[in-house]
C-alpha cells in the first residue's frame, strides 16, 4: 500500500477496486454482530470460507464477515447479494444449500423471513417488514464491508467526503455546513454539533483535541457498537473531516474495553487509514496532519459523561467537574476539546459529501436526519433500527418490533435508560423528536428504546434504574451520593410490600433536591425516570404503598 | 504473572497518556486480578504514589483486587435481561455456585459477576461463561451449562 498523495489518487483507488469485482457475482455477508456473535456466527462464518474455498478460484463467490445487520432477534444473519436475500437463523449445515443456490440465483425458502401471524413470506430486504420501514442511511453500508477491509468502505464512496472536505472547503465552510445540517449530538444531550465545534474553533490556543464518545454505558443501549464495530471507518472519516474544521492535529477513541472485536476493528481501520495516508502526515497531500489513540473505559458508567471521560484520557479517575466553562473550551489538560457521540461523528460524511440542504430534509423541524434505536425488553423483534427523525413510535414498536410477545399489551415505552423517563403506551403515536419525548419526560438519551408489557412492575422499574446510578455514581458529590441511596431505599421498602404513607411526597422532595444540586448530569438526572413515573403511574405506587401501610397497621394492632 | 512480564507492559505503556490505566488493563485482561505486590511494582516504575494506584484500581468494577477462579460467569443484569427474568436466573445460578455477584468459591472453580449490558439483549435473559454467551437461559438450565466447565 502506499500513502495516497491527493484526491486523484482515492478516486483511482477507487476505480480500481470496483472494476476488479463483479457486480453480478453472488456476495454472501454473515453478521458478525454482538447478538449473532453470541450466536456463534463466527461458526458460520467459518462453514461458508471453508465452502467458497473448495470452489475453482474466480468460479465464484465472495464471503464477507460484516458488523450488525440489525435484526438481532433472528440471527445468525445472512445476506446473499446481489439481491439482497435475507436468511435467518442460519446454522452451519445450511452453508452449503445456501452457497449452491446463490450460484444458480435460486433462494432456500426453509431459511427465509416467515410472518409469525400470516405465514407470508419475505425473501427479500426490502420486503422484511423489520427492515422494510427503515431508513439506513448509517447502518445500511455494514452488509457491504468487512470491517478489517478498508477496500470495501473505499468501494462504498468511502472518504470521498474527507477529500471533498480538504480541497473543496475551507474549515469554516465544513463549520458551516454542519451547523446548517442543524446536526444535533446523539450522546443524550441532543446539543447541536456544529454550535460546539465552532466554540472549539475559536477558543484560544494552538493545540485543540477531538475526541469520539463510544462508551455506550446505557443498559439497553447498543446501536454505537453495532455502527462503531460494523463500519469503523465511516465514524473516523466524520472525525477526521470535524478536527479539519476545528483545527485539531490530536484525537481521541474512548471505548468499551469488554469488546474484543470492537477494539480489533477500531485499531485495524486506524492501522489501515494511516497506511493509506488518510491519517498522519500530510493526509491525501493537503498538509493537514491528524493523529489518534484509542483509550477505554474500563467499567464505571460516569466516564460516559464528558468531563469525568476527559479526566479519564488523562488517567485520572473519572470524576465530572462542574461547566462554568465548558469541555469544548477547557477539556483534556485544560485544552479545548470536542467530544461527539460515534452516531453524532458518523453523520458528518454524508453532510459535507450530500450537503447540508439533503440532510435538513429529513426529519422534523428540530431534529434533524435519521436515528438508530437499540428495540429491546419485551418486543418480538429486538435489534438496531435505523429510522428518520419524526418516526412515531408505534412505528418502531409495532411495524419494525413486531409487537409484545405472548399476546400481552403493552405497557409503556422507556427511552434513555436510566436518566431516561417511561410514558404510557396511550402515547405510543408520539414522535421520534428530541424536543418532544423530553416534554413528554422520555428524552431520547443516546437511543434506547425499551418495551414493557402490562405485566412490568414500574416501582421495580425505577427502582432498577436507580439501583444501577448508585452504583456507578463516583461519588464525589453528596446529593449525588446520598440523594440517590436515600430514594433508592424508599422505593426498595415500597417494592417489598413496607412503604409508608407520605412516601411519595419524601421521593418528590429527594427528586428536586438531586435534581437542582448535583455536580453532572448523572445525579441531575438520576431521578428522571422516576419523575416520568410519578407523572403518568402514580397510581401503581400509590397501590403499591398503600399495601405496605395496611399491613404495617395490621401488625400494630 | 512474574515481574519480568508486568515490566514489559509498563514498558510497552510508559508516557503515554493515561499509562497506568492501560497497564492496570492490559495485567488485569492477562491476570484476571491484580495482586498487592504488582500494584506497588507499577507504582514504583511509573514514579506515582502508591494510594493513586489503588484509587484507580478500586474506581474501575473491571480490576479485581483478589484472585479469580477458573471460570469467569457473567449474569447480564441489564434493564432488558430484567424485564426477561435475569434476576430468577441470577438466583439460580446463585444456588449452582454457591456464590454470591462479587464472590470466587473456595475451590476456586467460579467467579460470578454481574451487570453491564453487553448490546445483545434478543439473546436475553444470558449468561456467559468465560466470554461464551449461553443464549435466552431459564432458571432449570443452569446446572446443566454450568456442568461444561470444570
Ligand atoms: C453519566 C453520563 C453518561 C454518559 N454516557 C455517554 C455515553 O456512553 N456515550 C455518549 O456518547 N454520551 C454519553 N454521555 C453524554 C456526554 O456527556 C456528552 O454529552 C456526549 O458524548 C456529547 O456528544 P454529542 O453532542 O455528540 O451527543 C453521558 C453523560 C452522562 C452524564
Amino acid at each position: 500500500m502506499t500513502r495516497l498523495q491527493s484526491a486523484a489518487e482515492l478516486e483511482l483507488l477507487r476505480a480500481g477496486i470496483l472494476s476488479a469485482r463483479d457486480a453480478a457475482r453472488p456476495c454472501i455477508a454473515v453478521c458478525t454482530g454482538a447478538a449473532c456473535n453470541g450466536l456463534d456466527s463466527a461458526r458460520v462464518a467459518r462453514a461458508f470460507e471453508v465452502e467458497a474455498g473448495k470452489m475453482a478460484p474466480g468460479a465464484g463467490i465472495e464471503v464477507r464477515a460484516t458488523g450488525c445487520h440489525g435484526f438481532c432477534e433472528k440471527g445468525p444473519n445472512v445476506v446473499v447479494g446481489p439481491d439482497d436475500i435475507c436468511y435467518f437463523e442460519v446454522t452451519p449445515d445450511d452453508v452449503p444449500e445456501i452457497i449452491a443456490s446463490a450460484l444458480k440465483g435460486e433462494v432456500v425458502e426453509r431459511l427465509v423471513y416467515k410472518h409469525p401471524e400470516t405465514g407470508e413470506k419475505a425473501v427479500h430486504m426490502g420486503e422484511v417488514p423489520f427492515y422494510r420501514h427503515q431508513t439506513r442511511l448509517l447502518i445500511g453500508d455494514n452488509i457491504r464491508i468487512d470491517p478489517k477491509r478498508i477496500e470495501d468502505y473505499v468501494a462504498v464512496g468511502g472518504y470521498a467526503a474527507l477529500a471533498k472536505a480538504l480541497f473543496q472547503m475551507t474549515p469554516d465552510q465544513v463549520v458551516d455546513e454542519v451547523k446548517k445540517a442543524s446536526l444535533r449530538g446523539r450522546g443524550g444531550g441532543g446539543f447541536p454539533a456544529g454550535q460546539k465545534w465552532e466554540t472549539a474553533k475559536n477558543a484560544p490556543g494552538d493545540e485543540k483535541y477531538v475526541i469520539v464518545n463510544g462508551h455506550e454505558g446505557e443498559p439497553g443501549a447498543f446501536m454505537d457498537r453495532a455502527l462503531f464495530t460494523g463500519n469503523p471507518h465511516k465514524v473516523l472519516e466524520g472525525l477526521i473531516i470535524g478536527a479539519y474544521a476545528i483545527g485539531s492535529h490530536r484525537g481521541f477513541i474512548y471505548t468499551r474495553h469488554d469488546s474484543p472485536q470492537l477494539i480489533e476493528h477500531i485499531e485495524t481501520a486506524l492501522a489501515q487509514a494511516e497506511e493509506y495516508g488518510l491519517l498522519g502526515e500530510n493526509i491525501l497531500g493537503s498538509g493537514f496532519d491528524f493523529r489518534v489513540e484509542v483509550h477505554f473505559d474500563v467499567g464505571i458508567f460516569v466516564s460516559g459523561e464528558s468531563s469525568a471521560l476527559m479526566r479519564s484520557i488523562e488517567g485520572q479517575p473519572p470524576e465530572p467537574r462542574p461547566k462554568y466553562i465548558r469541555t469544548s473550551v477547557a477539556g483534556i489538560w485544560d485544552k479545548p476539546s470536542n467530544l461527539n457521540n460515534v452516531e453524532t461523528w458518523a453523520n458528518v460524511p454524508q453532510i459535507i459529501s450530500r450537503g447540508a440542504e439533503w440532510y435538513a430534509g429529513i426529519g422534523t423541524e428540530r431534529s434533524k436526519g435519521t436515528k438508530l434505536v437499540s428495540l429491546s425488553g419485551n418486543v418480538v423483534n429486538s435489534g438496531v433500527v435505523e429510522v428518520p427523525m419524526g418516526t412515531p413510535l408505534r412505528k418502531i414498536v409495532y411495524d419494525m418490533g413486531g409487537g409484545i410477545p405472548g399476546g400481552k399489551a403493552a405497557k409503556a415505552v422507556h427511552f434513555g435508560g436510566p436518566m431516561g423517563g417511561s410514558i404510557p403506551a396511550s402515547l405510543i403515536d408520539a414522535p421520534l423528536d428530541f424536543d418532544e419525548l423530553a416534554a413528554l419526560g422520555a428524552p431520547i438519551g443516546a437511543g434506547g428504546l425499551l418495551v414493557m408489557d402490562e405485566d412490568t412492575d414500574m416501582v421495580d422499574v425505577a427502582r432498577y434504574f436507580l439501583e444501577f446510578l448508585t452504583n456507578e455514581s463516583c461519588g464525589k458529590c453528596v446529593p449525588c451520593r446520598e440523594g440517590m441511596r436515600q430514594t433508592l431505599k424508599v422505593l426498595t421498602n415500597i417494592t417489598k410490600g413496607k412503604g409508608r404513607d407520605g412516601d411519595i411526597g419524601r421521593l418528590e422532595d429527594l427528586n428536586d433536591v438531586t435534581g437542582a444540586a448535583c455536580l453532572c448530569a448523572l445525579g441531575r438526572t438520576a431521578s428522571d425516570p422516576l419523575k416520568s413515573m410519578l407523572r403518568y403511574f402514580k397510581d401503581e405506587y400509590e397501590l403499591q404503598i398503600a399495601r405496605g401501610s395496611q399491613a404495617a397497621g395490621n401488625t400494630a394492632k | 504473572m512474574d515481574s519480568g512480564k508486568i515490566d514489559e507492559i509498563i514498558d510497552r505503556h510508559r508516557g503515554k497518556s493515561g499509562d497506568l490505566i492501560h497497564v492496570l488493563m492490559e495485567i488485569q485482561h492477562k491476570n484476571h486480578w491484580l495482586p498487592r505486590d504488582v500494584l506497588h511494582q507499577v507504582a514504583a516504575a511509573l514514579e506515582i504514589p502508591f494510594s493513586r494506584v489503588l484509587r484507580v484500581a478500586t474506581l474501575y468494577k473491571t480490576f479485581s483486587l483478589t484472585p479469580r477462579g477458573r471460570h469467569e460467569v457473567h449474569v447480564c443484569t441489564g434493564i432488558s435481561c430484567h424485564l426477561r427474568g435475569a434476576k430468577q436466573l441470577l438466583e439460580s445460578v446463585e444456588r449452582a455456585t454457591g456464590i454470591r455477584p462479587g464472590e470466587t468459591d473456595t475451590a476456586a472453580r467460579f467467579s460470578l459477576e454481574t451487570g453491564s449490558c453487553l448490546g445483545s439483549c434478543s439473546l436475553g435473559p444470558e449468561i456467559i461463561v468465560d466470554g461464551k454467551h449461553h443464549a435466552r437461559m431459564t432458571p432449570e438450565k443452569v446446572e446443566d451449562v454450568l456442568k461444561e466447565y470444570q
